[in-house]
């Protein structure tokens, strides 16, 4: 199947006062047609970033130092800002966490939709944009949309908002939607509406999606791939079955341990010992050997290099053979 | 067994007061009324000695409200609290008579380890100002009972002379467990504790609370919209809607035969770590509004199953199997 997404040794850095941060460093991941990715790290770990990076939205002191980004084999690092700007929002979509705060309150719902429209096909018609809004809002399940689209954003509740964000991401039919933690600010009840009209969407229309989330459930269910983050690199990715049932960085392993379901009812749960690093005093060599189980002396000097397993599997970690036994 | 907590009938409403546009409208004989939120509304519990009880429910069930009322931060508008039998709940806001000893023993965990915690006090002194303020303690104690609270918590004593602002977030709340414990309480509340720590903390966290229970032999009301959390930690749950309670019953029994068609939604929209493809079959809709609650049973609108008799008729709580309660028509 045809790439949508390449990513090669991304490596995006903020400039900051108190030093340098190396929010992403060295990622490399692919995206096909259609296919849904996950993006999975602790708060800190540079998947907003990497996410951020994509669509081109770093601000100073951040930049992109090195690396690539190909959206369909047309490089978007060295891409004018018109170019950006004609692609984001076109080609290129993108869903945040907090649907309260990412549509303007004081323009109605039809305004900020048509607006969409609009600034990337200039000949379309009022009436034919209203329309193709209006149903787009219908696809991801808003009832009685025509209605719905004069209201204001304070008048919908969070999950309604959310599918609002939803669909007008989905406006342009763009090829691919950054999904950076959509469900998050949601209730249980809403989360699963919402996991189900995204699965729905790329479906019907072919759209890729990069899910980014704290939540190994969440993607578990609808990836078909996942990348797990962790301080700024990407330590394992592979097919879903491979994350979840079988494995291999000793992260990816304590953090499958450590949800509840996975222990036995009332005895303590399997804990990943220590805490985040601070990404201003990330340890030498790899960044999780102080909370690792399987530290071997190499661990504390030099930086894992990624290894491939098979096609799609990659892993950073010196150990994860002996681990494995 | 004894029951530590007696929850009866108790209810909190919220009431918008009307503003003055309304009232000179109602002055020409036109009859705005006051909007009146039912956040909890009539609920009763007991909850038995070092039992963890589970409270769980979407935002906006009353979940949150209920817990700061038995945890005094709330007066209530009806009902009644006791407390090792004794009645220690107030209705009025100015006139709420605390009831210091009762207070001490019922102690809240917060959300949030970011606001709940003084910026400007070292840790030392917000451990230890309840228990002096309280005389718990001496003043010149208070370093060396500070000292045994941190390593109860897993912090070590270094912690005690820096500020908050100089801990991550798994610390801060550790931090917030230990004001708890300062005062020696018998009960916790736990207010989703644990929903704004990162996934590799929140197991130590959740550890940390299952050693309190059996080193101090605590009681839990956990307050959470995480059903996994719940699943592993509760004895007993209680699963709210609208404010009112939908279904109890033990944790084992709840997960394994849920009876209430909410509860049944609710267990089947968690994501799991299959990674079977999962179709989803959400809820319909949205939660409606506290302040004009469906007629009959809350639920009818989003539910499956709900027929005439849903529409017009309140369905009452009973007894479905032994100590599992529903109300829900189908079980008549």
């Amino acid at each position: 199947m045809e790439t949508i997404l390449e990513i090669k040794n991304l490596k995006t850095h903020f400039f900051t006062k108190a030093g340098l941060i190396k929010a992403v460093d060295d990622i490399s991941f692919k995206i096909k047609k259609g296919e849904i990715v996950g993006l999975v790290g602790e708060s800190g770990s540079g998947k907003s970033i990497t996410g951020f990076s994509i669509i081109g939205l770093i601000d100073a002191p951040g930049r992109i130092v090195s690396g690539s980004i190909n959206f369909k084999n047309e490089p978007l690092l060295n891409a004018s800002s018109n170019r950006m700007q004609s692609l984001r929002g076109n080609r290129l979509a993108m869903i945040f966490q907090d649907p309260m705060m990412t549509l303007n309150p004081v323009l109605r719902i039809d305004t900020q939709m048509i607006e969409t429209i609009k600034a990337h096909d200039k000949n379309i018609s009022n009436q034919e944009a209203f329309r193709r809004c209006r149903d787009t809002l219908g696809l991801v399940g808003i009832s009685s949309p025509e209605e719905r689209m004069k209201a204001y954003p304070h008048q919908f509740s969070g999950g309604m908002r959310q599918r609002v964000c939803i669909a007008i991401a989905m406006l342009n039919k763009p090829d691919l939607i950054i999904a950076d933690e959509p469900t998050t600010a949601l209730d249980v009840t809403i989360q699963g509406q919402v996991i189900y009209e995204m699965q729905e969407l790329c479906k019907k229309t072919g759209t890729a999606l990069l899910w980014i989330t704290h939540d190994l459930a969440v993607v578990a269910g609808i990836a078909s791939k996942i990348c797990v983050m962790y301080a700024g690199r990407i330590v394992e990715q592979g097919s879903v079955d491979d994350i979840i049932n079988k494995p291999m960085h000793p992260y990816t392993i304590g953090l499958i341990k450590s949800v509840p379901s996975q222990n036995k009812k009332g005895e303590p749960l399997h804990q990943i010992e220590g805490m985040v690093p601070s990404m201003l005093e990330l340890p030498i060599g790899c960044a999780f050997h102080d909370r690792c189980t399987k530290t071997i002396e190499k661990c504390k000097i030099e930086k894992p290099i990624e290894t491939n397993q098979s096609d799609s599997r990659v892993i950073r970690c010196f150990n994860f053979k002996d681990i494995r036994k | 067994m004894t029951d530590i907590l007696k929850v009866l009938q108790v209810s909190k409403n919220f009431v918008k007061p009307i503003d003055i546009a309304s009232k000179v409208v109602n002055m020409f004989g036109n009859f705005y009324n006051q909007e009146v939120v039912h956040a909890v509304d009539n609920v009763s519990f007991n909850v038995t000695s070092g039992e963890v009880v589970g409270v769980v429910g979407e935002s906006g069930c009353g979940k949150s409200t209920l817990g700061r009322m038995i945890a005094g931060i709330l007066p209530l508008t009806s009902g009644k609290l006791d407390f090792h039998d004794q009645h220690y709940s107030g209705f009025d806001e100015g006139n709420y008579k605390h009831n210091s000893h009762i207070d001490l023993k019922i102690q809240m965990i917060f959300q949030d380890p970011f606001s709940s915690l003084n910026p400007r006090q070292k840790i030392i002194d917000i451990i230890s100002e309840a228990p002096i303020h309280h005389k718990l303690i001496s003043k010149k104690d208070k370093k060396y009972f500070v000292k045994d609270i941190l390593n109860k918590v897993g912090l070590g004593t270094d912690a005690m002379d820096r500020f908050p602002h100089q801990f991550s977030g798994g610390q801060r709340q550790r931090i917030g467990i230990a004001r708890a414990l300062a005062v020696s309480p018998e009960f916790i509340v736990c207010d989703e504790s644990i929903a704004a720590l990162d996934v590799s903390i929140q197991a130590q966290v959740i550890n940390l609370f299952l050693k309190l229970r059996q080193d101090l032999n605590l009681t839990y009301l956990f307050i959470s919209h995480d059903i996994g959390v719940i699943q592993h930690i509760a004895d007993r749950v209680v699963v709210m809607y609208l404010g009112q309670i939908v279904e109890t019953a033990s944790s084992d029994e709840i997960f394994s035969h849920p009876n209430h068609p909410y509860t049944k939604a609710l267990l089947e929209g968690v994501p799991t770590l299959d990674t079977k493809k999962k179709i989803y079959t959400p809820i319909k809709g949205e939660i409606p509004s506290p302040i004009n609650p469906p007629s009959g049973c809350y639920f009818h609108p989003r539910c499956k199953f709900s027929t005439n008799k849903c529409i017009t008729d309140k369905p009452s709580y009973k007894e479905v199997s032994p100590n599992h309660f529903s109300a829900c028509h189908l079980n008549s």
